[in-house]
């Protein structure tokens, strides 16, 4: 069983015990332990259940590459799934319950596919549920997604809140390992900001677990003392709980802060998302031991060598009192030496290396343990939990020697660099095979802007194993740095790190080597996703030959662990099937994040009302006090409607539309775009910029105009006004008052970088309010000012002055087909002058109308929305909107466009009314069917509507649509589909259907 | 007329880093060659300086950011802007420039306090360590999802414009990011 020992564990405070349940059962832990180290010492073995079979699984690591030990931890606003019980910090209460089970943890259900695992290959999703398609859909599918799946889905509302921070520094170090502290001194003093990240709550790394000696100190004092220096030097800023997640282009890097996971609960942060610039990166990320692949190497208490030293030294945790070590390489007999000195057994260590010789393994022999080399495990005994081995020769197919007695195997296949933040941005990889890794290629780092390095690497994750070499390479690395980024002051030397000797690794990549088919189905190579030798073994015999079609196929890496252990084992099994270099098989792409990070920290503060900006015009306020119903319209929020109450929203919009044809309307227009163009070529590049003409339009009036994108179909309208000789005004759609902007400076700084204009967005600067219906003038000779008389202020003109005492600019220009005047005034007065339009106005039946309104009054007018009757495929004639071609002009965007065959066929749909036979409103978006069908078995169509609403004022449905040959079909009738599955009938009439000739807007 | 009033209305989230409504400010927005001579000059009898690129210069209560290679902003007394847009026209007579009263268009926020920039700094992706950032710099960016624009007082306290529309978002979000408190130095644990 596994325990807790009673002298060991240095990074527990056992003055405070700590309680915390798992599966709802009360445990015990001490402060310092992470879940995995306390549910050992409570010997609760079996943390969970594996992804496709449901075999009983276990802690197999005991950091951040951990694939097995994933529990839902928390309750409520605080849930969360896929929690890594080695990176969770034990705090008081803490609740974790294991994953992927049914009905319980210790007998499930789905531990059936193990025994049909010789039916679940590689690819048996593919295979199998592929034909009858609609089977997938309605049986495979659900049936599959309900035994899959790890965690549960939070239900509630997070909790937390989250932040991100942005900084800029010159040396990022991430690992605060021996190496990463190294580089952190050695580029602090040459007086670069450095910033150093270390992913767990403590510095150092490895090294103070396994005991190595710098500048002749304990690593442990070494990195007590060099954190002080490092302390004192206030260019250097260090953060622990912190894990460097990505590194992106030009420097650019994230990093996952963990604040209050360790302690929650509180009203503090969770976690921050750090955004920052560095000139240079240095990863001193460490490495990762790998698992070697034998038999039921995933049974609980299986485990990687140096985890099972870890659990001991740190956490005073035993996984077993007898621990057999099997290894390829020296560095697992410190685990065997730590066991040992730690008071338990060690029967054996199996090396599968025929000869073994060194320091470490004399040391092990002087120790009294049993060393038998060239030897192999033929298959771990026992189910929920080890009990034995059977050991065989590593040359052989598996044929037993001996078993041995056990309750844990300490693994070790040798030791893979984390290269993972090295090969992010594009950093090379080359294969080592005297130390049978993959590591950095220092000829081909990532490279910034000008072709210059600017990420390193440095110590393990360099490839430099031996503590001598890491800081060394760590010290160089950081002071490479701090020089790369322009810092070049003089510092101390570099530290001395001493080491044993060790011997040679050999490579081993399947145990006994010529394990036969029934071994290799049970040599697990991906814990979580359930990738076994022989998966990826008939992957390659089917021809999956690329590493990236192989990890597809069997899922090989793709689990939220990412392949951590899995990788280099999968593409090494690969290789042999393939009967290729390791080199040559590549490794699949390394990307970030390097663990999974929270999509709270993603979003940081943009959650609840500040998840997105919404934009405010002066009036919303009073709108929002006023009964608006508000619909979106990008981020603004524009009232649809102004609901009384005891209406329903369809009660208001009739309302509305009713009295601002009979009475008086008013609508806040203020989102419209308005852009000031300005200078001695302006006339001439609006002449380009709308297809009709607009340098002839007299100061003083205003002219509707189109525009088209260089491809000729039409982007915005809305109506110019002449301001002075050299300035113009351009209203743009609500819509269009960003991009608009941009489209022109586009074309001012990119095509005609010569032409003296000057663009400005002004749109914020006036709130503009509409005032409509035949009482418009008499609200504004009312409240007096300035002359807005039919002769003084004609239609399509605008003039400036005072409306009841407030600096206006007055335009006559009508959306609606009503006597209209646009009025904008300052935007800081644009509340009050809305109120005093609202009093002043009662006599004459003042009503606010809304975005609705807006739509139903212009459709009643056959004027066209740019959104509704264009989708980004019509053109100005597709609306009959010929008239706005200028001919007298030589160019403009869009004229060339339009002289394209397509755009120039007369059959093209074109836009028309429509009245249905029965006086309903046609659905928005349906389509004219005509005779036949398409290739595809499709019925044929030959139009659509674009807009559709019901009319007050006609007490019927109206519509517009673009229709095959339309204009030329008046009185036609055609059928128009319907989501029931049935037709409506409608007859093609002219789109104006209210006011035909104008006369109420021209009085 | 009636009073004019600013899109926050004097709304304050105190704290140790306060965050505040600057009420309203006269803002024109300048585009030209910021190299001409007649610039320059109509500048000067506003007794202001040219700044350069990146930068603030100011005189009494008046200011010019720099904001583009061909774009500055002036800042003056709400109530001098029409003096001082005339002053601009007087002053470019017959060169090509494009003067526009954008002082209703944007909202002004002071913020003030200890960790004025950590607050930023959370939302902006600009660099505001000590060394880097300092008093008569001016920076166009962006505030989480909005355009903005800040510059720092010789006080240490910090002026952000951002457009009228969004100025509540601006201010609820530099108001949480206070609340939320400083990016302490955490050492070793």
């Amino acid at each position: 069983m596994s325990t807790r020992l009673a002298n060991e564990g240095r990074l527990l405070n056992k003055g405070k015990a700590l309680s915390f349940t798992f599966n709802g059962k009360n445990l015990r832990g001490y402060e310092g332990d992470t879940l995995a180290s306390a549910l050992l010492a409570n010997d609760q073995m079996l943390m969970g259940r594996s992804f496709k079979y449901h075999r009983p699984r276990s802690v197999v690591a005991s950091g951040a590459e951990e694939p097995n030990g994933l529990v839902n931890m928390g309750k409520g606003g605080r849930f969360e799934p896929n929690q890594r019980v080695t990176t969770t910090e034990l705090f008081e209460g803490l609740i974790a319950a294991s994953q992927n089970h049914w009905p319980s943890l210790e007998f499930d259900v789905g531990a059936i596919n193990t025994h049909l695992s010789r039916f679940l290959p590689a690819g048996f999703y593919y295979k199998m549920f592929i034909h009858p398609r609609p089977l997938w859909k309605h049986v495979y599918e659900p049936f599959i997604r309900q035994s899959a799946g790890l965690g549960k889905a939070p239900k509630d509302r997070d909790a937390d809140s989250y932040e991100h921070f942005h900084c800029h520094v010159d040396v990022l170090i991430v690992g605060g390992g021996i190496a990463g502290l190294a580089a952190a001194v050695a580029a602090g003093e040459r007086g670069a900001r450095v910033m150093l990240l270390e992913q767990t709550a403590h510095w150092g790394g490895r090294a103070v677990v396994d005991g190595a000696v710098i500048d002749g100190l304990p690593a442990e004092e070494w990195v007590e003392k060099t954190l002080q220096a490092l302390e004192k030097m206030e260019n250097v800023s260090l953060r622990s709980r912190c894990m460097g997640a990505g590194v992106y282009d030009h420097g650019y890097a994230l990093a996952y802060e963990r604040l209050t996971d360790h302690a929650p609960d509180t009203n503090s942060l969770r976690h921050r998302l750090w955004r920052i610039r560095a000139k240079q990166i240095v990863t001193a990320t460490g490495a990762i031991e790998r698992p070697l692949s034998f038999a039921g190497n995933d049974v609980p208490g299986v485990m990687l060598a140096a985890a099972v030293r870890d659990y001991v030294v740190n956490y005073g945790v035993s996984v077993g009192d007898r621990t057999v070590v099997v290894t390829n390489n020296d560095d697992a007999y410190r685990t065997a030496i730590t066991l040992l000195e730690a008071g338990l057994a060690v029967p054996v260590i199996i090396d599968a290396r025929t000869q073994a010789a060194g320091p470490l393994i004399d040391q092990a022999r002087a120790l009294g343990i049993r060393v038998e080399t060239g030897k192999a495990i033929a298959k771990v005994k026992g189910g929920k939990r080890v009990t034995g081995v059977a050991i065989c020769a590593q040359a052989g197919e598996g044929s037993v020697l001996e078993e041995v007695a056990c309750d844990c195997v300490a693994m070790s296949g040798g030791w893979s660099p984390v290269v993972h933040l090295w090969s992010h941005c594009g950093g090379k990889l080359m294969w080592d095979a005297d130390q049978v890794m993959f590591r950095p290629d220092p000829e081909k780092p990532p490279t910034g802007d000008k072709g210059q390095p600017f990420v390193s690497t440095a110590g393990i994750a360099n490839g430099h194993l031996f503590t001598a070499e890491v800081v060394g390479d760590g010290w160089a690395a950081g002071r490479a740095a701090a020089k790369a980024a322009g810092h070049m002051k003089k510092g101390a030397q570099a530290p001395l790190g001493e080491d044993q000797e060790e011997g040679p690794i050999s490579p081993v990549w399947l145990m006994p080597q010529g394990a036969n088919y029934a071994l290799r189905s049970k040599a697990w190579l991906d814990f979580q996703n359930d990738v076994k030798v022989s998966d990826v073994q008939l992957a390659a015999q089917e021809g999956f030959e690329s590493v990236e079609h192989a990890k597809r196929y069997t899922t090989l890496g793709m689990a939220t662990d990412q392949g951590k252990l899995s990788n280099i084992n999968g593409l090494a099994v690969l290789a042999q099937s393939l009967n290729a270099d390791i080199p040559n098989v590549g490794t699949t792409t390394f990307r970030p994040p390097y663990t999974p990070i929270s999509l709270g920290a993603i979003g940081g503060a943009a959650a609840n009302d500040l998840f997105q900006p919404v934009r405010k015009t002066p009036i919303s306020d009073w709108s929002n006090d006023n009964g608006a119903d508000n619909e979106p319209v990008g981020h603004w929020r524009r009232p649809y409607a102004y609901v009384r109450d005891g209406e329903s929203v369809e009660d208001a919009v009739h309302r509305e539309v009713r009295n601002t044809r009979e009475n008086l309307g008013l609508l806040d227009a203020s989102t419209l775009g308005k852009l000031i163009v300005k200078g001695p070529d302006a006339g001439k590049f609006l002449d380009m910029m709308y297809t009709n003409m607009m340098s002839t339009l007299p100061v003083g009036k205003c002219r509707y105009g189109l525009m088209c994108s260089e491809n000729g179909f039409l982007m915005d309208d809305g109506v110019v006004a002449r301001m002075s000789e050299d300035t113009w005004l351009c209203h743009t759609t609500t819509g269009g008052a960003e991009h608009i902007h941009a489209h022109m400076e586009d074309w001012l700084q990119c095509e005609w970088w010569d032409w003296q204009v000057y663009v400005a967005n002004v749109t914020e600067q006036y709130a503009q309010i509409a005032v409509v219906g035949p009482n418009a003038r008499k609200l504004l000779e009312k409240l007096g000012g300035m002359d807005v008389s039919a002769e003084v202020l004609p239609f399509m003109q605008w003039r400036e002055g005072q409306i009841g005492g407030f600096d206006a600019r007055v335009f006559r220009i009508s959306f609606s087909g009503e006597l209209s005047y646009e009025i904008a005034v300052p935007a800081g007065q644009g509340a009050a002058f809305w109120t005093t339009l609202m009093e002043a106005g009662e006599e004459f039946g003042i009503m606010p109308y809304g975005t609705e309104t807006l739509h139903i009054l212009r459709a009643e007018k056959g004027f066209i929305m740019i959104g509704d009757e264009t989708d980004g495929t019509v053109i100005p004639q597709d609306l009959n909107l010929g008239w706005a071609l200028s001919k007298k002009k030589e160019d403009y965007l869009g004229k060339r466009a339009h002289l394209r065959s397509h755009m120039a066929d007369p059959h093209r749909w074109k836009l028309v009314g429509l009245e249905t036979l029965d006086g309903s409103v046609l659905p928005d978006g349906a389509y004219a069917i005509a005779d036949g069908t398409n290739e595809n078995g499709q019925v044929n169509t030959q139009g659509r509507v674009t807009s559709t609403y019901y009319s007050a004022n006609l007490e019927r449905g109206i519509a517009m649509g673009l229709v095959r040959n339309g204009p030329d079909r008046m009185g036609e009738v055609i059928e128009f589909n319907k989501v029931d599955g049935t037709t409506v009938k409608a007859k093609i009439v002219d789109p104006v259907v209210y006011d035909k000739e104008g006369a109420k807007q021209n009085v | 007329m009636s009073d004019a009033v600013s899109a926050l209305q004097g709304r304050v989230a105190t704290g140790d880093v306060t965050i505040a409504d600057a009420g309203l400010q006269g803002m024109i927005t300048l585009r030209c060659d910021l190299s001409a001579k007649s610039l320059k000059a109509a500048c000067k009898t506003m007794g202001l300086a040219i700044p350069e690129r990146g930068q603030i210069s100011r005189s009494g209560d008046k200011a010019l950011c720099w904001m583009s290679p061909d774009e500055l902003l002036m800042l003056v007394p709400y109530a001098d802007v029409a003096g001082s847009l005339a002053s601009v026209e007087q002053g470019m007579k017959g060169q090509h420039y494009l003067a526009e009263n954008v002082s209703d268009a944007r909202a002004l926020i002071h913020i003030d306090g200890p960790f004025a920039r950590d607050v930023i700094a959370k939302l902006a992706p600009v660099d505001l360590h000590p060394d880097s950032f300092k008093p008569g710099m001016v920076r166009r960016t962006h505030l989480g999802q909005i355009a903005a624009a800040f510059w720092m007082r010789d006080d240490g306290a910090f002026e952000l414009i951002c457009f009228r529309s969004v100025a509540a978002y601006a201010f609820d979000l530099l108001a949480a990011s206070a609340k939320a408190g400083p990016v302490s130095d955490v050492r070793a644990s």
